[in-house]
Formats: structure tokens, sequence, C-alpha cells
């Protein structure tokens, strides 16, 4: 459970030669009901660990694909809690790690102390807050040690070296290193810098990195694991599930599968 | 000079358990590198100059303490004084803020200003400042607002500025932050976001405040010159609270003077169409910042509703959060009717049409007045004109004003 689960998932791909995949869905987009298949589909597809998204009135750190999935979401009167619930009643299916992705105001809702104790009776492994930079991450980082939830952070192109280093070193789980200059949403291509920076991350920690935001077809995820450990998709793979293009998820998660060697 | 401002927020921003800076990483090192370019500026006899410069010859200052003698009388209680932020260039205390913002812009060496705007004051102060200074322009404005304020909207581009309108959520001012946060994250190296309030991460609830507390400076000095002591009691309205919250910093660490703030209760705070989030609100982190918000059970963010657009905001300052949790200043909503109530009041007996924000803290000084002796002195910050709602106003009136 929780951190644990995250580092041995990864340590089997990345030792069977694959790169890292973490799909993202948003929770409830197509139902709360919708929620337990698609994560098997995900798990049977070969993905490493699944990011679940939280729906939120305000989602600033996400583009127009993810944003309006959360309203999709909303209209079905999804909540943090019942994404819990969910995800409780159901953990017993499922081997796939999961990292819930949520902004601060749901948790300070739910109750902080309470949230922590609760992700770990539902099956929760690691924890994305978009909007929690780590000079207010002491909010949480208490209550998570305790229960053993990874708190993933992240890394930004615009972040200078010492950040990157501060950012590095405390991560967990896997460091997120943010691909582009915006919001989330699919990219037609990066720019040059990304390899560089990925690289440069590489070398700042032992923990995978996964590079995310605007990852959105086979080529990029090729291309962008090459530098790091993997990737995250998170606007595409919502796409395709709302387009019921299962498909191109498939082919997504066949693109971070070390080739077959003749 | 004693102010708050000397003590808090700490240096991560924090008033209490408010403020702070919730941002993505990305905007993590614009945040880090606007408060050291703020802290730097503000000492800086140079910066100091150029602004007060500005403030005189171009925005107007200082603005009159004009003492409201038929409103005295017709309070019946005691002397009431207004603050005249609304015979500012552009209307209101909007400007002081922009200016300064604006030249700290061009310090940091940035050429692009992005701003939201809800009615679209904020949005005339920024575009009017970034034409004087010549830096480009971006306005987000959410579509339900760019419809009811088409005025504005044309100011703004006759000044110069793009006005952007938001689709997302339901077209209002927090969807219009959301938005430039958004445009904010993806053009940070040569973009610098003047936020319209004392709101946002660190540290812009304190620099907005700082820049606003030109407000409560010229009161206290003026005041101390017609009175030769320190006022009983001062109200202003608070949506976001930058008024309130330049009027109110060099007095809160006065305890003789009472400080009330105006919240707009829309319909009534049991119909639930009202903007009153220190009444109605609870802890949250939204825009950056930790503080009280209208959201529902789970935490999504609820939409605010006031007759006046320029308080119709789910969230509010951290430092008012702050200053309600040590009972500081007392806030109260006041209601859409009574604040038209208010606005006609000022015009009939003071011949000022205020804002219909500003018409909230009319009403709310009405109801302290009651509690107050003939000896002692009451200050209504007089945030802006009314000339934008005066449209509104007729529509709301009807045929009342016309017997």
């Amino acid at each position: 459970m929780g951190k644990k689960t995250l580092d041995q998932a990864f340590e089997k791909t990345l030792e069977k030669g694959d790169k890292i995949f973490v799909p993202y869905i948003m929770a409830g987009d197509g139902g709360i009901d919708a929620l337990p298949e698609r994560i098997q589909f995900l798990e049977e597809a070969g993905a490493t660990a699944l990011e679940l998204g939280i729906p939120f009135s305000d989602p600033v750190a996400d583009g127009p694909t993810i944003q309006a999935a959360g309203l999709r979401a909303l209209e079905e009167k999804v909540t943090l809690k019942k994404v819990l619930d969910k995800l409780k009643v159901t953990k017993k299916d499922r081997t796939i790690p999961i990292i819930l992705m949520t902004y601060m105001n749901p948790i300070c809702a739910y109750g902080i102390e309470a949230f922590a104790k609760e992700s770990v009776a539902s099956g929760v492994d690691g924890l994305i807050i978009p909007d929690l930079p780590m000079e207010e991450e002491e909010r949480i980082t208490d209550h998570l040690t305790e229960n053993k939830v990874a708190l993933i952070r992240l890394a930004a192109l615009t972040s200078p070296i010492d950040r990157l280093k501060t950012i590095a070193e405390k991560t967990e789980g896997f460091l997120y290193a943010v691909t582009v200059k915006g919001t989330t949403g699919a990219q037609v291509e990066f720019q040059k810098e990304v390899g560089d920076y990925i690289s440069r991350v590489k070398d700042l920690t032992t923990k995978p990195v996964l590079a995310g935001f605007g990852v959105s077809t086979p080529e990029h995820v090729r291309q962008l694991s090459e530098y790091g450990d993997g990737v995250v998709v998170g606007s595409e793979i919502v796409t395709c599930f709302h387009e019921n293009r299962r498909d191109k998820i498939t082919e997504l998660i066949d693109a971070s599968k070390r080739l077959p060697v003749n | 000079m004693n102010t708050s401002k000397e003590t808090l927020p700490d240096k991560k921003g924090h008033f209490g358990q408010f403020g702070g800076r919730f941002v993505p990483e990305t905007l993590m090192p614009a945040v880090l590198e606007l408060e050291d370019a703020y802290e730097k500026a503000k000492n800086d006899p140079v910066f100091k100059r150029e602004m007060a410069g500005y403030l005189k010859d171009y925005v107007g200052r200082e603005t009159p303490l004009t003492f409201a003698k038929r409103l005295t009388e017709a309070f019946g209680g005691p002397k009431i004084y207004l603050k005249r932020e609304d015979l500012n260039h552009t209307g209101a205390h909007k400007i002081n803020n922009a200016l300064g913002q604006a030249l700290l812009t061009q310090r940091m060496g940035k050429k692009k200003v992005v701003a939201e705007t809800g009615a679209g004051q904020h949005g005339v102060a920024t575009a009017t400042v970034c034409a004087l200074l010549d830096l480009e322009c971006i306005i987000f404005m959410g579509k339900e607002d760019v419809r009811r304020q088409k005025l504005n909207v044309f100011r703004m581009e006759l000044l110069g500025a793009e006005v952007v309108s938001v689709d997302q959520g339901e077209g209002t001012l927090k969807d219009a932050v959301n938005e430039a946060l958004r445009y904010w994250v993806a053009n940070v190296e040569d973009t610098h976001y003047i936020i319209g309030s004392v709101v946002g991460p660190h540290p812009f609830p304190k620099m907005v405040r700082d820049f606003q507390s030109v407000i409560g400076d010229e009161t206290r000095e003026q005041f101390d010159a017609l009175e030769h002591r320190l006022p009983d009691a001062i109200v202003a309205c608070v949506g976001g609270g930058s008024n309130a919250m330049g009027m109110f910093a060099p007095f809160v660490n006065e305890a003789s003077v009472k400080l009330y703030g105006a919240e707009a209760a829309g319909k009534g705070i049991d119909t639930g169409k009202h903007a009153a989030t220190l009444t109605a609100g609870k802890v949250g982190v939204l825009h950056g910042m930790m503080s009280y918000l209208l959201q529902d059970e789970s935490g999504q963010i609820t939409e605010p509703y006031s007759i006046s657009a320029g308080l119709d905001y789910p969230g509010i300052g951290p430092e008012h959060s702050y200053l309600k949790d040590t009972n500081r200043v007392t806030y109260e909503g006041i209601t859409d009717q009574e604040a038209l109530d208010g606005l006609q009041l000022l015009s009939r007996k003071e011949g000022i049409i205020p804002a219909l924000e500003t018409a909230h803290a009319i009403t709310y000084a009405q109801k302290i007045a009651q509690t107050m002796d003939a000896d002692q002195s009451l200050i209504i910050c007089l945030s802006g004109r009314g000339d934008k709602d005066v449209e509104t106003v007729r529509e709301r009136l009807g045929g009342q004003v016309n017997g």
C-alpha cells in the first residue's frame, strides 16, 4: 500500500525494459459507476499506475479538455467522498496503484486529516495536488507521512535549479516533470528545451521521472520517455474515453513498451 | 506609524492560517520574483518618487475628505466624513493599485500585462495605466459581464487593450480570474498579472493593500488636521476587499477606531443569492490563497450574486478573513435593496451618486450611526462614483423616481 506499492510497480515496469505509463482519467466522467470498469480496462491494457482526477469547479492548471471532463463529472454530482467510497468498495478488484489528482479545496472541504485517513482506507497510493507548491505543503505532509501515501511533487520548466533540487529531493513515488509552460491539453510538438529539462531533472533524483502535460500521441510517448522514465497522459485519454475510442488508448500504452527483439 | 503592514503577513504571506501561495509550480518563480521586485521597489526612493508623482499629477491625489453635513443630519448621530476615492482618475480607488503594479511591471522589465475584470472598473484602470506606460494589455472578462458592461468593454478597447470574453464556467468574475491565471501560466516570462484586489497568492494581498494604503494614510492625516484626533469608526464595502484594506491598514493597530466592512447580501443571506463570503463562507483555497469562500459541501465554489458586479466574488482577501476571525473588523451583509436606498440617500443629500458597491457602505454606516453619539466621527470610504451603475439603478427603480 501507498509509497511502497508505487515504488514496486515502477520498479517492475522498468526492470522489464518498458517505460512507465500513467494514464489520467477524470473520476466520474461518464458517471461514478463507470469508474471501476475504466480502471480495469487501463490495468489490463498495461498501464503502470492510474492518475485519478477529482472534479473541481475552478481547475486553474487544466486546459479545455480536462475542464470539460470535470464539468461532466460535476453534472453527475461526483464528489471526492463518492470517489473515495467507490475506490473503497472496489479495492479488492484491482492491483493497479491509484494516484489521486485533486486541487486543495476539495481536500479542505473534506477535512485534511479525515482525507488522509480515508485515502488509505480506500487504497490510494499517491497524491498530486497541482496548486500546492512546496511552500505550502506542510499543511498536508504531516498527515500523509503518518499514513504513507506518496506526495508526488511537480517540477516546472520555469523552476530554477535550486528549486528543482529541493523538489527532486522531496518527491515521493515519482517526479512529475511538467513539460509545457501552460495548462494541461494536447500539444502538437514540444519545445526543444524539454528534452534537456527532463534529462536535467533526471540527474537530480533517484526516483523515476515522468513527463506530463501535452503528451498526446504514441510518438510523444516514445520521444519523451527517452529522456526520463515514462509519461503521464491526461487530456488525450480523457478524450478517448469520452469518444469511446479505446483502441487509441491501447496504442498509446503500447508505445511505452519495449520493442520486441527479433 | 504603527500599522498592520509592518507585522502581517509573515514571510510566507500568511495572515494567521489565511493567505499563502497556492499556485502551480510553473508560477512559483514569477510569484517569488514579484515579491523580490516589490520589496526592493517599495524601499527605493526613485520608485516612491515616481509613484507619488503619478498619483498627484495623473490620478489627481490627494482626494478630499469631505464633511457630509446633510448626511450627518439625516443619520442624526456622529459627524459623517467621506473619503472621496470617486474623484480619482477613472472614478474609483482601483487606479491606485493598477498604477503601482504597472510601474512594477516596467521595473521587472516586462512589457505585457494581463488582468481580470468583473464590472470593468479594474479593467479600465489597468487599460488606462497600460496606455500611459506603453504596456501591452490583455483583459479577461466573463462572457456574462461582457454582455452586461458593453460600455466598459468599449472603454478598454478605446484605451488600446484587448478584451477577451471568457466562456468557461458561468462567465463571470471568478472564471475571468481562472482564465487570467491560465494565461499567466502560459506567458509568465514576459507578462505580469495585475490582480485587481487584495486577493490571490502572496505577495498580491500585501502589495495591493500597500498600494491602496494611500487611502488610509491620507485619511488619517486629513482627519487629524480637522479634528486633531483619530476617528471613532470607519466603514468600507468589501468584495475582494481592496478599498477597505487600504482604508483600514493604517488604523488596524489603533484599538479605539472601530472598523466595519459591508458585504453584499444580495437578495438576502437566506435566499442563497448573495456574495457575503465572510458571513456565509467556509475556509478553503481558491485563486492562490486560503480564505473564506462561498462553496458547497464538497468544496465546489458557488456562484455569488449581487446587484453590484464589483462585489460579486466568491472569495475575499485573506487579511479580511484574519481580521474577521480576530474580531478586529465587524462585517455585515447589506442587501441589494438596502444598497439602492443608500445610493439614493447619498445622491439626494450630498449631490454624490456613489457606485453600487459603495452604496453598501453608506447603508451600513447609517446603521452604525444609530449606535454613536453626536460628538463622535464616522468616516465612509467612498470607493467609487456611480456613473457606471446609472442604467442598472434606473432599471431597478423603474418609475419610483419619476413621480
